[in-house]
């Protein structure tokens, strides 16, 4: 660390005013402060007590909340490409597939996004945003394995071109950044990104007997009877119980690489409760929406998607990733506190219309919180206006 | 519909101007740029984001706008000072629509298959805000020859458009120009990018395509 920071210092005076490489003083400064604390101080007038913790810091709070989907989903990756190919495989080589598969989309994703973010701060002239740590980790996690890298590069350029920086910068975007980036990709190139396309399973692989990578949703959607049964008779011979509801619950299944395990997301939606950064109001409306409408769906709905019990809604497809970290992005969710229920509770209930109703869209939680984030702005100006009739008929003037 | 008075401005009884003075150069040249029809005055946006998957039918489109907007601003300036201005509307829309059936029925007969391409958009040509913002703005207290520039000049700009547009969605699209496969002739292996496709996708590229301007010659919007 001391030998890191003699090096930044060292070099410091290029980057200052009037040094040689003045115009990269904002690329120089945010690598500077991505390692260290910034030593700026307050002044001596205004406010002099602050809270240490700025926006690195809280975006790396989520980052870490991120990790459980992010090891678990690289297990996964490895777990269900033996499963397919009907091999068993020790821990150790399914990690190691995992890793294979998802570091390079990693990598691709942070070098694409972090490039544009630098060249945007020189440009501009303001600082580097952080922004980009955690939109850099969920653009992965909402990929499935076998996603070529250079759509990767693509859908993160666009994200944080059209996304982003379009709008003015991080902290300006009316769209959840990562979503945009899989959106494109849903829109650009479906083949990779829709159908059966979730487990990896390498050139020329011959698949065990009686193997099919549908998903849940794509089984209930087409189902013409009994959902939970034809989820649970899904498998038989290759992979008995697949879709069962504590399977799924645990997320040992095709699927993104992080989305997948229901439980992995409420460890990271504790961290981010405990730790303040998520909002818990929006995460449990999420969940609340999608389940109440599961319930209304049962009582009314004809079709044997809508008749699936409401509870499996939860555990099926993405949506407590994306209740959980897509949803509570501070930047396009509701600001008020009684805007954030509202906001939740219809993203939820959009998702589960979109699922049940919408042949074209097996998935809806990336469409609803899509949705969602343009009507934020218009929820939280209905509920400030609401404050605003109340407190003039309180007052007495 | 275009509002701006500026463009309403005089023109000066002068014996010989020349056909091409500046002023008149100015009509050509400006819509291609700080006055685009499509990028600064947000017009004819719905049939730029339509007929603009393919070269071919944008190109027709773009002729064929061309051609109504230069011929009904003649027409418009020529008969200015007869119209009551009551009834103003209605005469351009007649005059408008007598072009846009001409221009329609030579489709029909010379270019079947790019007219059955841009199917109701030739006819809506006739409720097209440029044509009918260009008779409102200019023609209705110009001279015919400076309309004439006029229309041709918005035409243009809007054409130019349109092609950029083409440009982008067919080749990166669907990998081709004018129908021909320019990845494949050349043999690199090339996926279609689907969103391009559609019309978002046009609307995110129309929007890239402002943002860029703007950035290159500073234009605000003035409130």
């Amino acid at each position: 660390m001391n030998f890191l920071r003699k090096q930044l210092d060292s070099v410091r005076h290029n980057f200052e005013k009037g040094g040689k490489l003045e115009k990269y003083y904002f690329a120089y400064e945010a690598f500077d402060t991505f390692l260290f604390s910034p030593n700026t101080t307050t002044e001596v007038k205004g406010v002099q007590v602050r809270d240490a913790v700025d926006l690195k810091r809280l975006m790396m709070t989520v980052v870490i909340a991120m990790l459980p989907c992010l090891i678990f989903g690289m297990w996964n990756v490895g777990q269900q490409h033996f499963v397919a190919l009907g091999q068993t495989g020790t821990f150790g080589e399914k990690f190691w597939i995992g890793l294979v598969r998802t570091v390079p989309i990693i990598v691709v994703s942070y070098a694409v996004g972090l490039g544009i973010e630098f060249v945007f701060a020189t440009l501009r002239r303001h600082p580097v945003n952080e922004g980009f740590l955690v939109t850099g980790m969920l653009i992965p996690l909402v990929m499935p394995a076998s996603i070529p890298l250079w759509q990767v590069a693509i859908a993160t350029a666009f994200a944080v071109v059209i996304g982003k920086e379009a709008f003015g910068g991080t902290g300006m975007n009316v769209l959840n950044v990562a979503l945009t980036a899989r959106a494109f990709l849903y829109f650009a190139y479906p083949s990779q990104i829709s159908g059966e396309v979730w487990t990896y399973l390498g050139d020329g692989a011959k698949m065990v007997s009686g193997y099919s990578g549908a998903t849940p949703l794509a089984l209930a959607a087409q189902s013409t009877g009994n959902v939970v049964n034809d989820l649970n008779s899904f498998g038989a011979g290759w992979a008995d119980g697949i879709y069962n509801f504590w399977n799924m619950f645990l997320g040992v299944m095709p699927g993104c690489i992080g989305e997948t395990s229901t439980l992995m997301c409420l460890i990271g939606a504790a961290i981010l409760v405990i730790s303040g950064v998520g909002s818990w109001k929006i995460i449990v409306s999420v969940f609340a929406g999608a389940f109440g409408m599961g319930l209304f769906l049962n009582a009314v709905g004809t079709s044997p998607f809508s008749q699936m019990p409401a509870h499996y809604h939860l555990v099926i497809g993405g949506l407590a990733f994306g209740a959980v970290f897509m949803a509570t992005d501070p930047v396009t969710a509701a600001q008020t506190e009684t805007g954030k229920w509202f906001y939740g509770f219809l993203i939820g209930v959009f998702t589960v219309l979109v699922r049940v109703y919408n042949p074209a869209y097996p998935e809806g939680i990336m469409l609803a919180i899509l949705l969602m984030n343009v009507f934020a702005p218009l929820i939280d100006y209905f509920v400030v206006s609401a404050n605003k009739k109340r407190r003039i008929q309180r007052a007495t003037v | 519909m275009s509002t701006e008075a500026a463009v309403v401005e005089e023109v000066v009884e002068k014996k010989a101007e020349p056909l091409f003075s500046k002023k008149n150069r100015k009509l050509i040249s400006n819509p291609l740029d700080i006055d685009n029809p499509v990028t600064v005055q947000i017009l004819g946006v719905c049939s730029a984001l339509a007929v603009t998957t393919q070269m071919k039918p944008a190109f027709v489109m773009s002729l064929g706008l061309t051609i109504v907007t230069a011929c009904s601003n003649v027409a418009i300036s020529a008969l200015r000072n007869t119209i009551p201005s009551r009834i103003r509307i209605i005469v351009q829309l007649a005059i408008v629509s007598l072009w846009v059936i001409m221009v329609d029925q030579i489709l029909k007969a010379y270019v079947y298959d790019v007219s059955k391409q841009l199917s109701v958009f030739v006819g809506l040509i006739i409720t097209n805000c440029i044509v009918m913002g260009r008779l409102e703005a200019f023609a209705m207290a110009n001279k015919p020859w400076p309309s004439f520039l006029d229309g041709m000049g918005n035409g243009l700009g809007y054409g130019m458009i349109l092609m950029i547009l083409a440009f982008v969605r067919e080749l990166f699209g669907a990998g081709s120009l004018f129908g021909f496969k320019v990845f494949a002739s050349m043999g690199i292996p090339y996926q279609g990018n689907g969103l391009l496709l559609l019309p978002a996708g046009a609307c995110i590229l129309l929007g890239s395509i402002i943002w860029v301007q703007r950035t290159l010659n500073g234009y605000r919007e003035s409130h």
